[in-house]
């Protein structure tokens, strides 16, 4: 059932709360093309999950417009926009009165969908989101754990196969090691689905790993960058960027690129330590210099060696 | 020496089934008009203004005032006022059960998660489906509670309403040199259960409305 | 066994030869009330207040001491719950009732459904309050080397206090009013009069103004002086 991933634009977007200082969101200004995850990173106090609330209009703006596939957000019925678009939140929000089944239903139910046509949807994306589509349908949020909760979050925003995503630090509340499993499923399903999404995170890791494009927020909600992980790491606009990605960020880079992407030199010697094909260059890095080695091999999924890596092609 | 006055109060239920009967009748009926009335006046406001997350002073001062009103003195001055008659009564009963109606409701409601609000709302729930939908399901108990604390408070008063020419059991508590202790006991003894009938239905009510409200896929 | 009447009240007036006020049943004669203050309404306000001050003691004492136990001991919360669930299902005035054959036309009848109500009130409160205690406040106390005694006494319990007194408050202020209702068993307390005011066929209404009154105003001080008591005792929460 695909549907076209929709254009954001951002156009001047303002808000001001009436009686407190400075803007919260001050004429912001993006596109966000279709297809594409657009990352909203800053300190607090950055304005970014106003932004992001901004667009389905939970938050009204003060001025300026936003614009979904061409057409201003204010031109619609806000129940409606709200059913077109997915919405995910740290604390996921989940119903604790209906089924997880129930709960994914939701918005599919909202829109009158046949109930034959609901449940099997509702099969479909519990196995997407990587749950067991007969058991854990029946189950209760609180009978889940805080990963699963997040993964019946995803599930639910996109039961009704919305073009656009927004997703409010959804993987903040759970620790490292889930978190990293579920950024990783979620990148895959978004290779699947290929939606527009507009993720907020405070974790520069994240928004490096997770984006195509990042923006960075400063205090008082003004853009700082929007552009991709890369010349954002390696051409930081100024001071506050850099700092705000760290001074390891030519270290973070290297975590853009895998060794397989990589011209390698013919695999000649033998002995030396494999390495996976999709490891990323900081990995490798980190590999040779743990093993005190001068150079590895990479192997492709089958085990095939594709060629030799040295120090000086990773620290190039 | 107690059992035989038990046992007299359960013997007077049967010798006198038909006076039992009627001024039970007559007490139900105006407990449970006030009641209804006090549920369609009380009810949606609370509902809307714990959902508003608005008016909290008025919530917590109706159940200051209706703790620290005493039910007699209320209902006396009533009938002082307005005379006897079956709707001058409903009137002060009404009056003594919006408080607890009213505040169980607004707090049914404001205490929901709200970030289980928040979801619904992003979502793209209209307000009157968070409330039905979401607010009100996980609020039931609550809610309902209050009906009950409402319900007892207005069957304990409509009894007194007989003492002051209301008709209903409360005659028959008040007169015991006609009745006898047997008489008195056995009145008291029916509107216990009145209202204990009550409670159980609220309970059964609250059982049949969250399985109603919470679909599954 | 002497019937569940009330005894004897005040002088009813004759209205035929009372003053001009009482012949014409206004809502409140000064005269009257001045006359028969002594031997009215000041004793009946004296045992309101005691009666009050009893229930309210009892339930308090047994309330604490059964809170303290099924904060210790996770086992009692449910069946207590579920016993007050009941409880409260019986209308006060048909409790009043149906104690007499148990426990006679004593003031302990009066006073045992009172304990009973401030049970359900007081109970879940002082234990809401005790478990309430934020679980890094007890585990830096413990960490500060204090016994568990000494962290029962001075983190715990003071900080449970402000939901302890809010339970007071109520549990007072509701024992005043079902109080009145306790004189359908007993001329006790301001209930006597109010009764005994609206049993005339024509509401003697001076007499219920007064009662009633005095009822209302006695629940808004023990209101007004627990709040004051409960800013004595947390110092520490004055904002505003």
């Amino acid at each position: 059932m695909p549907t076209e991933a929709a254009e954001l634009v951002f156009d001047e977007a303002t808000k001001v709360y009436p009686g407190r200082d400075g803007a919260a969101v001050d004429h912001l200004s993006l596109t966000v093309p279709a297809g594409d995850i657009c990352v909203l990173v800053g300190p607090s106090g950055g304005g970014k999950t106003t932004a992001l609330k901004l667009v389905n209009r939970l938050i009204p703006l003060t001025s300026g417009y936003i614009r979904i596939d061409g057409r201003q957000i204010g031109d619609y019925d806000v129940t409606e926009l709200r059913r077109s678009i997915g919405y995910v939140i740290q604390q996921v929000g989940l119903f604790p009165h209906m089924t997880v089944g129930g709960n994914i239903g939701t918005v599919p139910r909202l829109l009158g969908w046949q109930k034959q046509r609901i449940r099997e949807r509702v099969g479909e994306l519990l196995e997407l989101v990587g749950l067991d589509p007969e058991k854990d349908r029946k189950r209760y949020p609180s009978e889940l754990s805080g990963g699963q909760r997040q993964r019946v979050g995803l599930a639910r925003a996109l039961a009704a196969n919305p073009a656009l995503m927004l997703m409010d630090e959804p993987f903040g509340a759970i620790d490292p090691i889930v978190r990293a499993r579920l950024q990783d499923e979620f990148l895959r399903l978004q290779q699947e689905l290929r939606k527009t999404v507009v993720f907020v995170t405070h974790d520069v890791d994240e928004a490096i790993k997770v984006g195509d494009r990042i923006a960075i927020l400063r205090q008082g909600g003004t853009l700082a960058q929007y552009d991709t992980p890369q010349r954002i790491l390696e051409h930081p606009v100024d001071d506050f960027v850099a700092d705000f990605v760290g001074r390891d960020r030519a270290l973070k880079a290297l975590t853009l690129k895998t060794v397989g992407e990589l011209e390698l030199a013919p695999a000649t010697e033998d002995g030396l330590p494999r390495l996976p094909a999709d490891t990323s260059l900081r990995d490798a890095l980190a590999i040779i210099v743990a093993e005190r080695r001068d150079a590895l091999l990479v192997v492709g999924p089958d085990g095939s060696p594709l060629g030799v890596v040295t120090r000086e092609d990773l620290l190039r | 020496m107690l059992a035989s006055l038990f046992v007299d109060a359960l013997q007077f239920i049967p010798d006198h089934a038909a006076l039992l009967l009627q001024k039970t009748a007559e007490t139900a009926q105006l407990a449970f008009t006030a009641l209804g009335i006090a549920i369609l006046i009380a009810m949606p406001i609370g509902l809307w203004l714990g959902h508003r997350h608005r008016g909290l002073l008025l919530a917590l001062g109706a159940s200051s005032v209706g703790r620290a009103l005493p039910s007699i003195a209320l209902i006396g001055i009533f009938i002082a006022w307005l005379g006897v008659g079956f709707w001058n009564n409903t009137v002060a009963l009404v009056i003594l059960g919006i408080p607890p109606i009213l505040t169980n409701a607004y707090f049914a409601v404001e205490g929901v998660d709200r970030d289980v609000v928040e979801a619904a709302r992003g979502m793209g729930l209209s307000e009157r489906q968070i409330l039905t939908g979401v607010e009100l399901p996980l609020g039931l108990p609550l809610l309902l509670a209050g009906v009950r604390i409402a319900a007892v408070f207005v069957i304990a008063t409509a009894t007194i309403a007989g003492i002051a020419g209301g008709g209903g059991l409360g005659e028959i508590i008040d007169n015991q040199t006609f009745y006898n202790d047997s008489g008195v006991l056995a009145a008291a003894l029916c509107v216990a259960a009145m209202a204990l009938a009550t409670a159980f239905v609220l309970s059964l009510v609250q059982r049949a409305a969250s399985r109603r409200m919470a679909p599954r896929a | 066994m002497s019937g569940l009447r009330l005894a004897d009240g005040p002088v009813i007036p004759d209205f035929g030869q009372g003053s001009a006020c009482l012949r014409h049943n206004h809502w409140f004669c000064t005269s009257w009330v001045r006359a028969n203050w002594g031997d009215t309404f000041q004793p009946a306000l004296l045992q309101h207040i005691y009666l009050t001050l009893l229930a309210v003691g009892i339930g308090f004492g047994i309330s604490f001491v059964l809170a303290i136990i099924a904060f210790r001991f996770r086992v009692f919360g449910p069946p207590l719950g579920a016993m007050s669930d009941f409880l409260y299902c019986i209308p006060s005035i048909a409790l009043f009732v149906l104690l007499v054959p148990v426990t006679g036309l004593t003031v302990t009848t009066l006073v045992i459904p009172l304990v009973a109500y401030t049970l359900f009130v007081l109970y879940p409160n002082i234990l809401a309050g005790l478990r309430g205690v934020p679980p890094e406040v007890l585990e830096s106390a413990g960490g500060m080397g204090l016994t568990l005694r000494q962290i029962f006494w001075r983190v715990e319990l003071p900080l449970a206090v402000p939901a302890i007194m809010a339970g007071l408050r109520v549990a007072t202020v509701a024992t005043i009013s079902i109080a009145t209702i306790a004189a359908i068993v007993l001329y006790y307390g301001l209930g006597g009069p109010i009764f005994e005011a609206i049993s005339h066929p024509d509401i003697f209404r001076t007499e219920l103004v007064t009662a009633g009154g005095l009822a209302i105003l006695l629940a808004f001080t023990a209101d007004a002086l627990l709040t004051l008591l409960q800013r004595a005792l947390t110092p520490w929460s004055r904002q505003r």
